[in-house]
C-alpha cells in the first residue's frame, strides 16, 4: 500500500486542523469562553466519539449507551462524594463501571445482528434507567447533588473552573489519542473489515465474536470517563444521564458529525451541546438580526429544530458535516491516492 | 495640555461611574417552557415577572430590570448549568427556579455557591427549606408538607378517614405520599394501601381497580402532571369517583381546566392561591387573562408576586448583594394580590395561607374558569413544616 | 379470585389496544423494510385530529373513526412519497433517524399550538356507561375498543395474509423488480402499504382518545412499548405482533398485582429473553 502525495497532504492537513483546535481549546478560557461550558462540551465530545468507535467503525449500532453515561456518572460520583475518594480513582471507578456494563450488555447482544442488536441494548438500557430509577443511592429524580470537586492525586485543587479545565482538556485529548490510534491500530483495521464484509472476516479465521465484544467494552468504558468527568466538573448526576433521549442524543450527534470519519464527533457533539444549550439566545440573536419577532419563540422549539436537522441529515448529509467535507476535500484533489 | 488633562479627567470619571454602575438587576428564569409542566408556570410565568417589572417601574437603584429565559426541558444539569453560566458570564443577580424539584435543588446549590438570591415557586420538595436549606433561598409559592397537611389534614377533618394511595413510584411521589400518610395517621386517620405505578403509565385502569377493592373512602393522588391528569380521567370512566372521593395532591389551575370539570368535579386539593379569591384577586388576573387569554395558576401568580417583593428588598437594601437582599427579604411583610401578611422564614419557606379547594360540578360552574371553591383555609403558622420537625440548621 | 379475574380481563383490554397500535408498525416494518419511529406522533395526529374536529367542527366520534385514518394516512403518503423513497436502498439506521426526526418535527409543532396538558375528549354517548359484570366494572368504551381492535387486527392479517392483494404487496417488497415485470405498479403499492399502516396508527389514535388524555407527548410513552412489542412477536409477523399485544397487556396486568413498579419495564426484560432464545422473535422468521 504506497502512500501517494495526496494521502501525505491529507494526513499534514488533518494534523493541522487538529493542531488548530488543541491551540483554540487551549487559549479558550482567555478568550472569553465560558469554561463550565466548554468543559461539558468536551464530555459530549468524549461519548460521541467512544459511540462511534462502535458505530461507525465497527458498524453496530447501540441504543443503550445512556446506560454507560449515566450508569458511571453515578458510581463515580457516589464514590468522590459518600466515600470520598479523590476525583482520579472516581474517573477509574466510572470508568470501570462503563467496562463492566459494556461487558454485559455486550455478552447478551452481540449474539444477534442489525435491529435486534440494537434493540437489546436499548431494552438493557432501560432496566438500567429503570434501576437508576429504584435505587436509593441515585436520588432518584432529585438527582446525585454536591459532588465536590476534590484535590487531584491529593494534592492539586479542582474547585478553581480554571484548573479543572486544563485537567479535564488533558483528560479528553488523551482519551481522544487512544481512540485514534485505536481506530489506526491492526485491532481497528479488523473492525473496519467486520463492518464492510462480516462473512469475510469470519472466512479469514478471525473470532468475530471477541472483536465486536472488545470494542463493544472500549466504547462504553470511554462512554463512562465521559459521563464521570461530566459529573465530576458539574459537580452532580441525572437521571437525565440515563434516559433513552441521552442514547438518541449520542446517535445524532454522530450522524450529524459524520460516522466512521474521526472528527466527526467532535463537530457532531458539539453542533448538538449548542443548540440544547444556546438556541433561545440564537433565536433572539436572529430576531434582532432580522427584525422577525417569531424567531424570538426558537427558544421554545429545541426538539423541533433538532428533529428539522435530523431530516436534512439523513436526506441530504448522510456522510455527516466532516463527512461531507472530506469528501469534497478528496475530489478536489482530483481523488488520487491508493485505496 | 489643557485638553489632554480634561480628557483624563472625564475618563477617570467614566471609569468610577463605570464601577458604580454595577449594580443592574438582572434575575433569570430557568424553567419547564415545553414539556411536561410548561403549563403550570412555562412562558407565561416569564410574562408574570415581566408585568411585575412593569408595574414597578422597569427600574431600580436607577438601572433598568432585565429578565433572562430559558427553558431547562426538565433536565437538572441544564437548568444548573444554565444558571451557573448567567451568574459567571451575564452579571445575574437573582434566579428564579421553576418546577421539577431535581432542578430546583440543583439550582439552589448553584445559588447558594455564587451567593446569589434564589426563588422558587414551581417546585415542590420541602427539601428546598428543610434537609437542603440554603441562606439564599426562597421557596415563596407552595411545597409537599403544605399539601400533605392541607389535603391529608382537612380531608380527614371533613369525614375521609381512610385512604388508598396512587403513587407514581419516583421519589417525589414517594414523599407525597410518605407525607400525607404521616398526617393522615397523626389525625386519626388510617391508610388501607398504596399502589405505586410507573411513571408515565398510560393506563391506570387495573391500579384503580386495587384502589376501589380496598373500598377506602379517600383515593389519595400522589402523582403529579399526566400521570395525575390520566388518573383522574380513568376514575372517572371506571366509576371510582361513585364509591371513593378523589384527593389530588399536586394538582394546578392548568390540569383542571384541561380536564374539564365533567371529569374533575368534586376533586379535592390544596393550592396556594386562586383567582377568584377576592377583589385584588380577580383584578390581577383579570390583567393577566387580557394578555394570555388564560387564568394564571398559583405558581404564576407567586411569580408576580416575589418578583415585586424582590424588587422592594433590593430597594430597600440599596444593592444587589445577596446577603443584603436576603436580610432585608426577612424584614419584608407581603401583602398584594398574591398574599396577605406574608413572611418570609430563616429556613427560607415564605409562610402564608393555604386553601383547600374543591373542583365545582359542571352545574355549579357560572362562567368560564369559574371552576373552584373554596372548602377551607389553612392558616399560614400550621400548614408548613414546624421548627421541630425541621432538619435545617439555619433556623434552629 | 375474582380480583385476578378483573386485572386478567383488563390485561386483555390492555393488550387489545397494543395489539391494534403496533399492527401498523408491524405493517410497514414487515412489508416495507422501514422502522418507522413516527408511529408515536402519527398515533397522537389522529387523536388530536378527532379532538379538533369535535372542538372546532363538531364532528362526532364516528365519523372520525373513518376520517382521521384518511387525512393522516394521506398525510403519511406525503411522507413516503417526498422523504421516505430516498433511503429505502439505505440501512435500516437510516430509515429509523428519519422517522424519528419527523416525530420530533410534528410533536413539536403540535406542542407549541396546544401546550402539554392535554386535551379533554368525551366518550361518545352510545358508549358511555359501563357493563356491571359482577366482579368488576367493565366501562362500556373498553369493551368496544376490545372489539374494534380486534376486528381491526384480524381483517389486516387476513388481507395481508390471505388474498391476492396482500400476496402482491409480500412479493412486491422481497422481490419489487420481478413482480414489475408482471405489471404490478410496485411503488404505488409500497407508498399505498405505508399511508395504510400510517391510517391504522391513526385510527388507534382515535380509539385512545375518550381514554387517554389527548396530548401532543401521548405517543412517546407508548412508542417504545409498541417497538418491543413488535420486536418480540418477530419483525416480519403480522400475528406475532397481533399475539404478542395480547399477551403483554395479560403480562403487564399480572405484573401490576404482584410487583406494580416494573410494570413498564416488564416488556425489555420479555424482549431480552425472547431476543435470546428465539432471534428472530416468536414468529419471525430470519432474513
Amino acid at each position: 500500500m504506497s502512500e501517494g502525495p495526496n494521502t501525505m497532504n491529507a494526513k499534514k492537513l488533518s494534523c493541522f486542523c487538529y493542531g488548530l483546535l488543541l491551540l483554540c481549546l487551549l487559549a479558550a478560557p482567555f478568550m472569553g469562553a465560558y469554561p463550565v461550558f466548554v468543559m461539558k462540551l468536551m464530555c459530549f465530545a468524549l461519548f460521541a466519539c467512544a459511540f462511534n468507535l462502535l458505530l461507525g467503525y465497527t458498524g453496530l449500532l447501540s441504543f443503550g449507551h445512556a446506560a454507560f453515561l449515566g450508569g458511571s456518572a453515578y458510581i463515580a460520583g457516589h464514590s468522590m462524594k459518600i466515600w470520598g475518594v479523590t476525583p482520579e480513582i472516581g474517573l477509574v471507578l466510572g470508568m470501570a463501571t462503563g467496562a463492566l456494563l459494556g461487558w454485559l450488555f455486550g455478552m447478551l447482544a452481540i449474539r444477534r445482528q442489525g435491529i435486534y442488536f440494537s434493540m437489546i441494548t436499548l431494552a438493557l438500557a432501560q432496566m438500567v434507567f429503570f434501576i437508576a430509577l429504584q435505587a436509593p443511592f441515585t436520588g432518584g429524580e432529585d438527582g446525585l447533588q454536591s459532588v465536590p470537586r476534590g484535590k487531584l492525586f491529593g494534592v492539586l485543587d479542582l474547585s478553581s473552573d480554571l484548573t479543572m479545565y486544563y485537567v479535564a482538556l488533558v483528560i479528553v485529548v488523551a482519551a481522544f489519542l487512544l481512540i485514534a490510534r485505536t481506530v489506526h491500530s491492526p485491532f481497528g483495521q479488523v473492525l473496519k473489515g467486520i463492518k464492510e464484509n462480516e462473512p469475510r472476516a469470519i472466512s479469514l479465521g478471525y473470532d468475530v465474536g471477541r472483536f465486536k465484544l472488545l470494542a463493544f467494552v472500549i466504547s462504553a468504558a470511554l462512554s463512562g470517563l465521559a459521563g464521570s468527568l461530566k459529573t465530576l466538573v458539574l459537580g452532580f448526576a441525572s437521571l437525565s444521564d440515563v434516559h433513552w433521549t441521552a442514547s438518541g442524543g449520542v446517535i445524532l450527534m454522530t450522524l450529524v458529525g459524520g460516522l466512521g470519519t474521526l472528527s466527526g464527533p467532535l463537530v457532531g457533539s458539539a453542533v448538538v451541546v449548542l443548540l440544547e444549550n444556546k438556541i433561545g439566545e440564537f433565536g433572539t440573536f436572529l430576531s434582532r438580526l432580522t427584525g422577525i419577532e417569531w424567531f424570538n419563540t426558537l427558544g421554545e422549539s429545541v426538539t423541533m429544530v433538532t428533529g428539522l436537522i435530523f431530516v436534512v441529515c439523513v436526506l441530504a448529509f448522510r456522510r455527516g458535516i466532516m463527512g461531507e467535507i472530506i469528501a469534497w476535500l478528496g475530489r478536489l484533489k482530483g481523488g488520487g491516492g491508493s485505496r | 495640555m489643557k485638553r489632554k488633562l480634561t480628557a483624563i479627567a472625564l475618563a477617570a470619571g467614566a471609569l468610577v461611574l463605570a464601577t458604580a454602575a454595577n449594580a443592574q438587576v438582572k434575575i433569570g428564569l430557568i424553567t419547564d417552557m415545553s414539556s411536561l409542566y410548561s403549563d403550570v408556570e412555562g412562558k407565561n410565568g416569564a410574562l408574570a415577572i415581566q408585568m411585575a417589572i412593569d408595574d414597578f417601574g422597569g427600574k431600580v437603584l436607577g438601572q433598568p430590570i432585565e429578565l433572562l429565559t430559558a427553558d431547562h426541558q426538565n433536565k437538572a444539569d441544564i437548568a444548573a448549568s444554565k444558571a451557573r453560566e448567567w451568574i459567571d458570564t451575564q452579571g445575574l443577580t437573582m434566579v428564579f427556579g421553576g418546577t421539577n424539584s431535581g432542578a430546583a435543588l440543583a439550582m439552589a446549590k448553584v445559588a447558594q455557591e455564587k451567593k446569589r438570591v434564589y426563588f422558587n415557586n414551581g417546585a415542590a420538595s420541602s427539601a428546598l427549606t428543610n434537609e437542603q436549606c440554603s441562606p439564599y433561598t426562597v421557596h415563596y409559592a407552595y411545597d409537599t408538607v403544605a399539601l400533605a397537611k392541607g389535603t391529608g389534614a382537612a380531608v380527614v377533618d371533613q369525614g375521609g378517614k381512610s385512604w388508598f394511595f396512587l403513587t407514581a413510584d419516583y421519589a417525589f411521589g414517594h414523599a407525597l405520599e410518605a407525607d400525607t400518610s404521616r398526617i393522615v395517621k397523626e389525625k386519626g386517620g388510617t391508610v388501607v394501601g398504596a399502589v405505586r405505578t410507573p411513571l408515565n403509565a398510560s393506563d391506570f385502569s387495573s391500579f384503580l381497580l386495587q384502589a376501589q377493592n380496598s373500598k377506602a373512602q379517600i383515593l389519595g393522588l400522589a402523582n403529579a402532571g399526566g400521570d395525575t391528569i390520566n388518573s383522574i380521567k380513568a376514575a372517572k370512566e371506571f366509576g371510582i369517583d361513585k364509591s371513593m372521593k378523589l384527593a389530588g395532591l399536586l394538582v394546578f389551575l392548568s390540569d383542571v381546566h384541561s380536564l374539564g370539570l365533567r371529569n374533575t368535579g368534586g376533586l379535592l386539593h390544596t393550592t396556594s392561591w386562586y383567582w377568584d379569591l377576592n377583589d385584588d384577586t380577580r383584578a390581577w388576573a383579570k390583567r393577566f387573562f387580557d394578555k394570555t387569554k388564560r387564568m394564571p395558576t398559583d405558581v404564576q401568580a407567586a411569580d408576580y408576586s416575589a418578583t415585586a417583593t424582590y424588587l422592594k428588598a433590593v430597594q430597600a437594601a440599596g444593592t444587589t448583594d445577596a446577603d443584603k437582599v436576603m436580610e432585608e427579604l426577612r424584614k419584608l411583610t407581603i401583602n398584594d394580590a398574591y398574599t396577605k401578611n406574608g413572611k418570609i422564614r430563616p429556613d427560607g419557606r415564605m409562610v402564608h395561607d393555604m386553601y383547600l379547594v374543591e373542583a365545582k360540578q359542571p352545574s355549579e360552574s357560572k362562567a368560564p374558569w369559574d371552576y373552584l371553591k373554596v372548602v377551607k383555609t389553612l392558616p399560614g403558622d400550621q400548614v408548613y413544616t414546624t421548627k421541630a420537625e425541621s432538619k435545617c440548621a439555619l433556623w434552629k | 379470585m375474582p380480583a385476578l379475574l378483573s386485572q386478567l380481563l383488563l390485561g386483555l383490554v390492555n393488550g387489545s389496544f397494543y395489539a391494534m397500535l403496533s399492527l401498523g408498525l408491524a405493517v410497514i416494518f414487515g412489508l416495507l423494510n422501514v422502522i418507522n419511529f413516527a408511529h408515536g406522533a402519527l398515533f397522537m395526529m389522529g387523536a388530536v385530529l378527532t379532538w379538533m374536529a369535535m372542538n372546532y367542527f363538531e364532528v362526532n366520534y364516528w365519523v372520525m373513526l373513518v376520517a382521521a385514518p384518511v387525512i393522516v394516512g394521506a398525510f403519511g403518503v406525503l411522507i413516503e412519497r417526498t422523504l421516505l423513497r430516498w433511503i429505502y436502498k439505505l440501512d435500516h439506521l437510516y430509515g429509523l433517524l428519519l422517522t424519528l426526526g419527523l416525530t420530533l418535527l410534528i410533536e413539536g409543532v403540535f406542542r407549541s399550538v396546544y401546550g402539554v396538558s392535554g386535551l379533554a375528549y368525551d366518550t361518545p354517548e352510545a358508549l358511555s356507561g359501563a357493563f356491571n359484570l359482577g366482579f368488576m366494572i367493565l366501562p362500556k368504551y373498553r369493551a368496544w375498543v376490545v372489539v374494534a381492535s380486534l376486528a381491526v387486527c384480524l381483517v389486516t392479517w387476513y388481507a395481508i395474509e390471505k388474498t391476492r392483494l396482500g400476496a402482491y404487496l409480500r412479493a412486491g417488497t422481497e422481490n419489487p423488480r420481478l413482480v414489475e415485470a408482471f405489471g404490478i405498479n410496485v411503488p404505488l403499492m409500497v407508498t399505498l402499504t405505508y399511508g395504510f399502516g400510517v391510517a391504522l396508527a391513526a385510527f388507534a389514535g382515535v380509539l385512545a382518545s375518550p381514554i387517554i388524555q389527548v396530548s401532543p407527548l401521548m405517543g412517546q410513552n407508548l412508542i417504545i412499548v409498541v417497538f418491543a412489542v413488535v420486536v418480540i412477536g418477530g419483525m416480519g409477523s403480522i400475528m406475532g405482533s397481533i399475539v404478542t399485544g395480547l399477551l403483554l397487556g395479560v403480562i403487564e396486568g399480572l405484573t401490576k398485582v404482584f410487583y406494580p413498579e416494573a410494570s413498564s419495564t416488564v416488556v425489555f426484560v420479555i424482549m431480552v429473553i425472547v431476543l435470546l432464545i428465539r432471534p428472530a422473535g416468536l414468529f419471525g422468521k430470519e432474513k
